[in-house]
């Protein structure tokens, strides 16, 4: 079932030299990757509600964005001191909130590329996120020099030109114990859910701060990143102990579990077709030879129901950092360590193919 | 004779005494000197002063002094004695030996000593008359400890070390290979299994468990704290483990035959018997002089006993110095003394082939009719190296006669290592040798067929050196792998050594062994014979850049292995299968079957792709698992086949005839998991339609995105309307489900 029976998947490739990608000539395959934007190793990418542009930010402090249909850098946020971890879109790709190791939360205006306003924090912001009516952002805080991780929801004014917020944060709590990792907000306006080094899940009230569910053992290691379906109901996440897991954001109950060989930082569902994708890699100082056979630089694509790997897309020289699928379904990107993004686009036999037979699968 | 532990006091002159005072039960201070002895002629006064100076003299004969005047003979009214005496010792220790010796010896032919410590007495004095029955424990039914090889479909099982979790599992057919037993934390170091498969080991800080049958009950316990090494006895009898840190015995340790007691203390190998978990005895580990780094690390060249195949003899090398054998159950030493042989080195001894057990078994038995032939002898082989003007020699010794059967000399011997084929048949000996100017090292085979008389010894001459060496199990080919690789012994990381493998054949006859063929230019370092023969596999093992595995057949032209000696060209039947690759494989094992084979590669050694995968004997892959933090893969062992050779003989003359029942069966198990596979994901697929549906529902109520959060209100009011009347029509779907 490896592999071979995958449908294949178009990759864009594109001269890492030059600023825009081209289409490849013969049609069936697009385009590009390779995308000058980045001189560092990526850290998250988003795509926006139209799916129509891509945000990457990387280690090198840019926040750039992308035409998704050729790979054309649209433009670059340009105004954090540090690495640029995090970062999300509304849904109407108005504003633009990203969170950097300089230890500030940048809010930006999409269009114009203008910093609109800046929350300054004493520690690095490791991962934002905005609430489903995008009424409000969530944040967290590394755990460093005496201070704990911490979360902090914001109020958006979403009226005037959007430079008037409010500095303090609405909730503030921190999480007592092992420091949260990503965060996310859960299936209730005021609950948010996340995701810790010590590889537990939990769901927290933000006006109270309690926590209101948890599942200590949902990994063994660091969970290095959650991604919601779109109505929220569930969530998927993927952790250094080598496995990527399907939640309930109920119960917190884990769904499905899909077991590699291999630390991962990134897992995405897909929209259309029930898989999810995974991606991760030995880091290179773990790895002891140069063989990229040990690395795992693949983006796995796993299926969502039966627990079974369907196919693998190699491409990244270094580990995969950063995984997003198209709202669509019908492509999607991966950012990796070697400060490439590669955009790829689903050709119609993985639309098309039934490897399991005719199955309806609810999304 | 007085036993403690089962071992003779004779034994090497040591005194126990000193243990039955430690297992005292404390008794009243004072009175611990005195001794009630019943048992005595009844006499009257005149007869006192000779009655007592018997009674002096025969304790003191034994060794247990005591002077007449601290025997008290107490009289009655009728001025007879009672018919038993006091009698008073210096100390509690003489008393306890008394005790001990004189119990129940008889004095006269009429008269018994009956001792009785006269604390004890009062206790005896003050029992219950009312006789109460001992209530029987009820007998509850061990589990059969073969079971598994009663399993139906006659699937093999194996176990599987992972992280923390220890798992055995069933492995047949794609449909029946299922997890058996799981278990957590079953082990702290690893598990092992008993030569013949009943047992399986764990080890723990406190020692050793043995567990067994179908549902994994414990069935016996080692007490050898931060035990580190074990070996089973061929035959399953005995164990013998080793730790690092010498034995102490704690104050308020327990005690028994079980457990460790003061003389332990400072040894480091234990053997113990198996059923009734005794200890048998201890031995101070030898200190490693030679050998590689990896054993000196380790501190202990393991095994440090090794057992004869019938394990009635268990035998260490003192290196330089001697050969101790030791018989059991006893575990004295044969003959009371080791065989000193200056200068050796390494010893092995000779397996017994099926056909030593049947006769064993039968001799055992008794079978009447025909002259039974004495079994063979147990026979051991030692090698010394050159000594002053002796040369180096290879040495066949019988045992327990000490007779020397055939002695070899070898010149220009760097190192020596002994290979017994598993049917006892033949003795390789690998000679490495080097050249006068010690500057290259070649390699000399030296065959003894210890079969036939006089014990002929065949040369095969390399000139390379051998790095491994293994005899066909049942069979009479080897192979070796050897290189001349100037790389070989220091390569440097990632460097691959080139190797050739050759297989050799008895050539019947003219009695020689002859190159069948060489696989030149090989990266192979591992040979593992099928346990049935014929089939064989070469691996590159522990290599960062190759991780090959061929598998060959050496009869591919024969289709009945029966007989081996056809006319067909020498060496022409050789055939490759099938090639593979396991990255990183550490350990390459052939189930007792000889169908199939197992590689792992195992986090002891590397973290690259931890796992196992398992083949065929045509090198298709039947199963792969990449699991992170995995340990270790073991086949359970089988016992011998109960099967006589006819019966065996006729099983294979049928083979067509059950092959076609089992080829059926197979088509109908194919059938079958593809149906259980379609309606396994048809439950998966539902199940996961319900809870989307469910959360669907759940999630009707919740207002949408922003948009939806502002629109009208009137539109809100409709939509609860519309909210309920779903949940009015869920009601009376359940009701009709």
């Amino acid at each position: 079932m490896r592999g071979s029976e995958f449908p294949e998947i178009m990759t864009f490739r594109g001269s890492p030299s030059q600023g825009l990608s081209h289409s490849e000539s013969n049609g069936e395959q697009s385009f590009l990757v390779g995308w000058i934007g980045h001189e560092r190793s990526l850290t998250q990418i988003r795509y926006n509600a139209e799916g129509d542009l891509l945000f990457s930010v990387s280690k090198d402090q840019l926040i750039n964005v992308w035409y998704t249909h050729n790979g054309e850098r649209l433009g670059t946020y340009d105004g954090h001191n540090g690495t640029v971890w995090t970062i999300d879109i509304d849904a109407d790709t108005r504003f633009l909130i990203s969170g950097s190791a300089d230890n500030t939360m940048k809010l930006w205006e999409c269009a114009t590329g203008k910093c609109l306003y800046t929350w300054e924090f004493p520690t690095a912001v490791k991962r934002v996120a905005f609430s489903e009516d995008d009424s409000q952002v969530v944040c967290v805080t590394e755990q460093r020099m005496g201070h704990s991780s911490t979360i902090r929801v914001f109020d958006i004014n979403r009226e005037g030109d959007g430079t008037n917020q409010s500095e303090e944060p609405v909730y503030k709590f921190s999480p007592i114990g092992s420091k949260a990792t990503v965060v996310a907000f859960a299936h209730e306006p005021h609950l948010i859910l996340t995701g810790h080094e010590s590889g537990k899940v939990a769901v927290w009230d933000a006006k109270s701060g309690d926590e209101v569910n948890s599942n200590e053992h949902a990994h063994r290691d660091v969970v290095t990143d959650l991604q919601l379906h779109p109505d929220r109901s569930y969530f998927i996440t993927s952790s250094k102990d080598k496995t990527a897991r399907l939640h309930d954001t109920k119960s917190l109950a884990v769904l499905k579990t899909f077991p590699t060989e291999t630390p991962l930082n990134s897992a995405a569902i897909a929209p259309l077709r029930p898989y999810i994708l995974i991606g991760g890699g030995q880091e290179a100082m773990s790895v002891t030879t140069t063989s990229l056979r040990q690395g795992k630089f693949e983006t796995r694509f796993w299926h969502k129901i039966f627990e079974e790997e369907v196919g693998r897309v190699k491409g990244h020289f270094g580990p995969i950092n950063t995984i997003a699928v198209h709202p669509s379904g019908k492509s999607y990107a991966s950012g990796g360590e070697d400060g490439f993004v590669r955009l790829h686009h689903f050709d119609d036999s993985y639309f098309k193919s039934k490897p399991y037979g005719d199955v309806e699968i609810d999304d | 004779m007085s036993q403690t532990n089962g071992i003779s006091h004779e034994d090497e002159g040591i005194d126990y005494s000193d243990i039955e005072e430690r297992y005292r039960v404390e008794q009243t201070e004072g009175f611990d000197n005195l001794l009630v002895v019943d048992g005595v002629p009844i006499i009257d006064k005149s007869k006192l002063e000779k009655l007592v100076a018997k009674i002096s003299k025969e304790f003191s004969r034994k060794g247990a002094k005591i002077s007449p005047e601290n025997i008290t003979v107490p009289f009655g009214d009728d001025g007879k004695s009672k018919g038993f005496i006091f009698m008073e010792f210096k100390t509690p220790d003489e008393a306890v030996h008394a005790l001990t010796t004189m119990n129940g010896v008889p004095f006269d032919s009429k008269h018994n000593f009956i001792i009785n410590r006269f604390s004890e007495i009062e206790q005896y004095a003050n029992m219950d008359p009312v006789y109460i029955e001992p209530k029987f424990e009820e007998y509850k039914p061990r589990e059969h400890l073969r079971a598994w090889l009663a399993d139906p479909q006659g699937r093999d099982q194996y176990a599987t070390y992972r992280g923390d979790d220890v798992e055995i599992h069933w492995h047949g057919k794609p449909s029946n290979c299922e997890v058996q037993y799981e278990r957590p934390n079953w082990t702290d170091l690893y598990v092992a299994w008993s030569p013949q498969g009943k047992y399986l080991a764990t080890l723990h800080r406190q020692g050793v468990r043995l567990w067994g049958g179908p549902t994994w009950q414990p069935i016996q316990r080692f007490a050898h704290p931060l035990v580190k090494l074990i070996h089973f006895s061929p035959s399953e009898q005995y164990l013998v483990t080793w730790s690092h840190e010498p034995i102490v015995v704690p104050e308020g340790a327990l005690q028994g035959p079980q457990y460790f007691s003061p003389e332990d203390e400072g040894n480091s190998i234990a053997v113990w018997d198996i059923k009734t978990g005794n200890l048998l005895r201890t031995f101070p580990s030898i200190p490693v002089t030679g050998g590689d780094e990896a054993v000196k690390k380790q501190g202990v060249v393991w095994p440090a006993f090794k057992w004869s195949s019938d394990d009635r003899y268990v035998a260490r090398v003192t290196p330089g110095q001697q050969i101790s054998i030791y018989e059991t159950p006893g575990m004295g030493l044969l003959d009371k003394k080791s065989i000193k042989i200056e200068g050796v080195v390494d010893f092995e001894w000779c397996p017994l082939g099926d056909k030593d057990m049947d006769e064993i078994n039968a001799a055992k038995s008794g079978a009447p009719g025909k002259a039974k032939k004495q079994p063979r002898e147990n026979m051991l082989v030692y090698w010394t190296p050159e000594l002053g003007n002796q040369p180096a020699r290879v040495t066949l010794m019988a045992i327990p006669s000490r007779t020397i059967l055939r002695q070899k000399n070898l010149f220009n011997v760097s190192d020596c290592k002994l290979y017994w084929q598993d049917q006892g048949d033949c003795l390789c000996v690998r000679v490495d040798r080097h050249t006068k100017t010690k500057k290259s090292i070649f390699c000399n085979l030296e065959i003894f067929r210890v079969r036939e008389k006089d014990f002929p010894v065949e040369v095969v001459e390399l000139k390379d050196t051998v790095t491994d060496f293994s005899w066909e199990p049942r069979g009479e080919r080897f192979a070796v792998v050897s290189s001349s690789d100037p790389n070989l012994g220091n390569a440097g990381p990632g460097a691959t050594i080139k190797t050739d493998v050759s297989f050799y054949q008895l050539d019947r006859g003219r009695g020689d062994f002859k190159l069948l063929t060489t696989l030149a230019n090989r990266t192979s370092n591992t040979i593992r014979w099928s346990p049935r023969g014929r089939h064989v596999v070469l691996a590159t093992v522990g290599s960062t850049s190759k991780s090959e595995l061929e598998f060959w057949d050496l009869d591919f032209n024969n289709e009945d292995l029966g007989k081996k000696d056809g006319p067909q060209e020498w060496g022409s039947g050789i055939q490759r299968l099938g090639s593979a690759d396991h990255y990183g494989v550490t350990d390459v094992e052939w189930d007792p079957s000889g169908r199939y084979l197992a590689t792992s590669a195992s986090t002891w050694r590397h973290t690259l792709e931890n796992g196992y995968a398992i083949w065929d004997f045509k090198g298709q892959e039947l199963e792969k698992h990449l699991l992170d933090r995995f340990k270790q893969f073991l086949w359970r062992p089988r016992p011998r086949t109960l099967l006589t050779k006819e019966q065996q003989k006729a099983i294979r003359k049928d083979l067509k005839k059950y092959s076609r029942a089992f080829d059926e069966e197979d088509a109908t198990e194919e059938g079958k998991v593809s149906a259980e596979l379609i309606a396994q994901r048809k439950r998966l697929v539902d199940e996961w339609n319900a809870w989307r549906a469910r959360c669907k529902r759940e999630n009707s109520g919740r207002s949408k995105k922003r948009n939806v959060a502002v629109e009208d209100v009137d539109e809100e009011k409709e939509e609860v309307a519309v909210w309920i009347d779903e949940v009015i029509e869920q009601i009376e779907e359940e009701v009709v489900e």
